[in-house]
């Protein structure tokens, strides 16, 4: 789901989803019920009964004397705190790589979109693909180019030992600095779209008035165009943290057992440990922590402008 | 072409409707004579546009019924009325070329002979050569009028008309109403226009409703409507109106005197629609002639005002039109054609206003002088952000 | 920098090279900017492209030289073309559900009145707002204890889980944008319910589910985290990639990477010039 996906749905989202007035003229009660019906139920029971059936295991224990993988219910509560002693370093990175790349992906993609949505004139279009367009490869392929372009013999390392920002024997390899490194570019059109659609549906007469109201450029800028920008910014910002702080792939292929996040943790606890209520209870502890974010922002925009 | 004068005669009877606790349109009843151009006039939100939909079927009231001759109309669904609208943005088809929009309703009710009479409507319209292009591609004059000749092609029995020149500049707009009242004759069918556009109401129109808050104020042909307006609405909607207080000193047979700051004036007593003591008499400012102070004024028999002095005077080519203050500080208007003739009069200057006592209106003293007046319509700030 | 008035001997002071070049740059930062954010973009794919001509065997690596091979032959390594057709078929079929069950969501959202609105935008917001892991694991959980063995079907059913929330915030977006004017000009001229949705309705909105569509493929090809929860010993092609970036990523795998790029790319581009053109009439 790392390519295309939140990209376009924060677009048609931040995008400005117009309605058109006009009452609609009355239509049959049940319409609406039965379109609504198959999908909902699908997402009711594929989404939501095994969220719940997630909260059912993460409170089981381990059957004593029996083999690996069979747990029964004890309605253990004690799991969670468990979890979360022992996973809290993983946590606490996860947040921080996600952070760290939210906050990079911002410092690249706000001037990126900038550039597009307000200098490119008819090109506009164009540039929108070509940012889109290396998410078409496969997100594998990309992050293990990557690390064959982070490896030592590689241009970059070379650039920054020449530069003196790496030590003659410094490597990127297997570093949370490339960890970091990727999950900035892996979600950078998350960053990248929704602050397009912002800046693009913003009047550019109205920097322009700023000008005739003796505001400089970046004057003009600070206080014109990046408040306008704001939906833009916190939408770009949700997208890219809510599934970077979840990721696991970028720390699996670029950095070593040291930066390890709860994605992995979450991974490894379900296929090597089969320790299946761990795994349930940091995955419920993840999205909560998730989710409060989310909240946050709902009460500020409301569901309509969510979906 | 159809048949001549065809369709039938609109009868609406006390129709209402009511959004929740707004009531949008409030009982209004009317009765649209077969073959004729009937305007709803009113200023946004009046309630036209609403009424409107009920006829069209894309509103059900709330209360009332809607008739079509004979027949009851008030629930049956659009597609199973004979009637046709011209949107306010035209509503074309953005997928469809020029003459499938126009043949659009001939299809969906399996008429025959399709392509002959699609070329009839756009010939009619004078677009005849533009049948392959698509709504995107038409200016908005064109598009109004593909969309004329996709509701007319269907010969309905009424045609409604959401103010469909309202996107139209002035001088095309001029042009276009010369164009659907030709339209309407020529093709005999009952078009019913809905405008706020005074002038474009009382152009076209062989009969105007002028509607207000939901309701129906008056319903006459122009002329009707203009010299004896019914409530000082209806007199400050159409054109402009000097309304002034008064109090009734004598009503007798055929004239009733009273006084206006004093001065006495008179008027025919069928001229009235009123009661009581206080009233409001009423003159157009074309009506009305100035006279500088001391100079003898032309007429016999006129109304006269003394003690007015002129507050503003504006030059417009065909007349020249004076703000005159009346002793008692309320300004009046003046419009005095340019004939070339009789005294130049400037700012300042002492000023008697006269006209015809047969020419002044007089309405019920309990109204509001300046309902109808210009109304500010609420600037929409553009989306910001 | 204000032009000197030249006294009569003096030629007017010219701006350094060093001075232009500095203002120049302060003028198109953004623009320069921009430029290398694109270069930045690009660094993988130019690499991943790159190696898909590396005269390598299993592992690639180390580049060995220019070949031809790896394209004239992508299904040599084995296991990389039941990958990429396992992606393939679990793709169009999640599309097709996906697309079908979101459309029609779409439309009771945008053009009906319902009670639930709440809930049901909740329902549909809520899968894009849960980590990959949290929806594959959750998932996982509900298989084991219903004792469903994960397999091909198993992520069929998730890709259409988690597609069906962009399918419907599409496909919405799409008819929020069409003036519901024209449905009541249809009904106007005597089209019925079922014919303004087929000739006025359905026409109109057919780009935004076109564009649903390829978005949900997109995704359901690309994805790997959900996939990897739910697919048991089924591979898909970033499942393959995956584990045999370990062992080595056979050249093939670029080959299939570059085409998918070409392909998508291709597409996107078409798209656009056909859209100028419909509207060029």
């Amino acid at each position: 789901m790392s390519s295309l996906g939140s990209v376009a749905a924060s677009t048609a989202q931040a995008g400005g989803v117009t309605g058109a007035e006009g009452a609609a003229v009355p239509r049959r009660r049940r319409t609406p019920y039965l379109l609504l019906l198959p999908g909902l139920l699908w997402l009711a029971l594929f989404f939501a009964v095994p969220i719940l059936a997630l909260g059912s295991t993460s409170l089981q224990t381990r059957v004593p004397g029996a083999e690996l993988g069979v747990y029964t219910q004890t309605f253990r509560w004690a799991n969670f705190p468990d979890a979360l002693r022992e996973y809290s370093p993983q946590f606490a990175r996860a947040f921080l790589y996600a952070g760290l790349a939210t906050v990079l992906a911002l410092a690249i993609g706000y001037p990126l979109a900038y550039a597009i949505a307000l200098k490119a004139g008819r090109w506009k279009n164009l540039l929108l693909v070509l940012v889109i367009a290396p998410f078409f490869t496969s997100f594998i392929l990309r992050t293990i180019a990557w690390r064959q372009v982070l490896a030592d013999e590689g241009p970059v390392v070379g650039v920054l030992r020449a530069l003196h920002l790496l030590g003659s024997t410094g490597s990127l390899t297997a570093t949370n600095v490339a960890v970091v490194a990727g999950l900035t570019y892996n979600f950078l059109p998350f960053m990248t779209l929704p602050l397009y659609a912002s800046l693009e549906r913003m009047d550019p007469r109205l920097v322009e008035a700023a000008g005739d109201l003796y505001a400089n450029g970046l004057t003009g800028f600070r206080r014109v165009t990046l408040p306008l920008s704001m939906p833009g910014v916190i939408a770009g910002t949700l997208l890219t943290f809510i599934p970077a702080a979840g990721d696991y792939v970028n720390a699996a292929l670029l950095g070593n057992p040291g930066t390890t996040m709860i994605g992995n943790i979450i991974d490894s606890r379900f296929f090597r440990v089969v320790d299946y209520p761990t795994a349930a209870a940091l995955s419920f502890l993840l999205m909560a922590a998730i989710l409060a974010l989310v909240f946050v922002y709902i009460r500020r925009a409301g569901t309509e402008e969510l979906v | 072409m159809g048949t001549p004068g065809g369709g039938r005669e609109l009868r609406l009877v006390g129709v209402t409707k009511a959004f929740g606790s707004f009531v949008a349109v409030d009982g209004v009843s009317l009765t649209v004579p077969q073959g004729s151009f009937f305007a709803l006039l009113g200023p946004s939100g009046c309630g036209k546009t609403t009424t409107l939909r009920m006829v069209a079927g894309l509103e059900r009231p709330t209360r009332g019924a809607i008739f079509l001759g004979d027949d009851d109309v008030t629930f049956t669904k659009p597609y199973q009325r004979p009637v046709n609208t011209v949107f306010q943005n035209y509503a074309l088809f953005p997928h469809l070329d020029v003459g499938e929009n126009v043949a659009f309703g001939l299809r969906r009710r399996g008429e025959k002979d399709v392509r002959r009479r699609v070329a009839e409507a756009l010939d009619l319209v004078e677009l005849g050569h533009l049948a392959r292009r698509k709504p995107a591609q038409l200016s908005g004059g064109q598009q109004q009028r593909v969309a004329l000749a996709r509701a007319v092609v269907n010969r309905p029995d009424v045609l409604l008309l959401d103010e469909p020149l309202g996107a139209l500049d002035l001088k095309l707009r001029r042009q276009m109403q010369i164009e659907l009242k030709r339209i309407q004759t020529e093709v005999g069918l009952t078009f019913v226009h809905v405008t706020h556009d005074q002038e474009e109401a009382m152009t076209m129109a062989d009969t105007i409703a002028v509607m207000n808050a939901g309701r129906i104020e008056q319903r006459g042909a122009p002329v009707e409507l203009y010299e004896s307006p019914a409530s000082a609405y209806v007199a400050n909607f159409l054109g402009q109106s000097n309304l002034l207080r008064a109090t009734v000193s004598e009503r007798a047979a055929d004239r009733i005197r009273f006084e206006v700051g004093g001065q006495p004036l008179a008027m025919p007593a069928a001229r009235c629609r009123c009661d009581g003591a206080e009233i409001l008499a009423g003159v157009r400012p074309e009506k009305v002639r100035l006279t500088v102070e001391g100079r003898p004024a032309e007429g016999v028999d006129l109304n006269t005002l003394a003690g007015g002095i002129v507050t503003d005077a504006s030059f417009t080519g065909v007349s020249t039109q004076f703000l005159v203050r009346l002793p008692w500080g309320q300004e009046v208007t003046v419009f005095a054609q340019n004939r070339g003739v009789g005294d130049v009069v400037g700012v300042g200057e002492r000023v008697v206003l006269s006209w015809a006592p047969e020419h002044t209106f007089g309405l019920d003293g309990a109204q509001d002088p300046a309902a109808g007046a210009e109304v500010e319509e609420p600037v929409a700030v553009g989306a910001v952000g | 920098m204000t032009a000197t008035v030249a006294p009569r001997r003096a030629a007017a002071v010219r701006p350094s090279t060093a001075r232009r070049a500095a203002r120049w740059l302060s003028e198109h930062l953004v623009a320069v900017f921009a430029a290398v954010a694109f270069a930045y973009l690009f660094v993988p794919i130019a690499y991943t492209v790159a190696f898909s001509f590396n005269d390598a065997g299993r592992s690639n690596l180390v580049w060995q030289g220019f070949t031809l091979d790896n394209w004239s032959n992508p299904c040599g390594a084995p296991d990389v073309c039941r990958a990429l057709g396992n992606s393939i078929q679990i793709g169009l079929l999640a599309t097709a559900l996906a697309t079908l069950l979101g459309t029609m969501v779409a439309f009771a959202l945008a053009r009906h009145r319902f009670r639930g609105r709440t809930a049901t935008n909740l329902l549909i917001f809520l899968p894009m707002a849960t980590p990959e892991v949290v929806l594959g694991a959750s998932l996982l959980t509900l298989f084991l204890n219903l004792g469903v063995d994960p397999g091909f079907w198993t992520v069929v059913v998730a890709h259409v889980m988690f597609c069906i929330s962009f399918v419907v915030v599409t496909v919405k977006a799409r008819l929020a944008g069409l003036d519901p004017r024209l449905e009541q000009a249809a009904m106007d001229l005597y089209a019925t319910e079922w014919q303004t949705f087929r000739r006025v309705t359905l026409p109109l909105a057919a780009p935004g589910i076109l564009a649903a569509a390829l978005l949900a493929f997109a995704l359901s090809f690309d994805d790997f985290i959900i996939t990897n929860f739910n697919s048991g010993s089924v591979t898909t092609f970033p499942k393959f990639v995956y584990v045999s970036a370990a062992r080595g990523i056979p050249p093939q795998a670029n080959v299939i990477g570059t085409a998918m790029f070409v392909l998508a790319l291709a597409i996107v581009l078409a798209g656009q010039v056909l859209a100028r053109a419909r509207r060029r009439g």
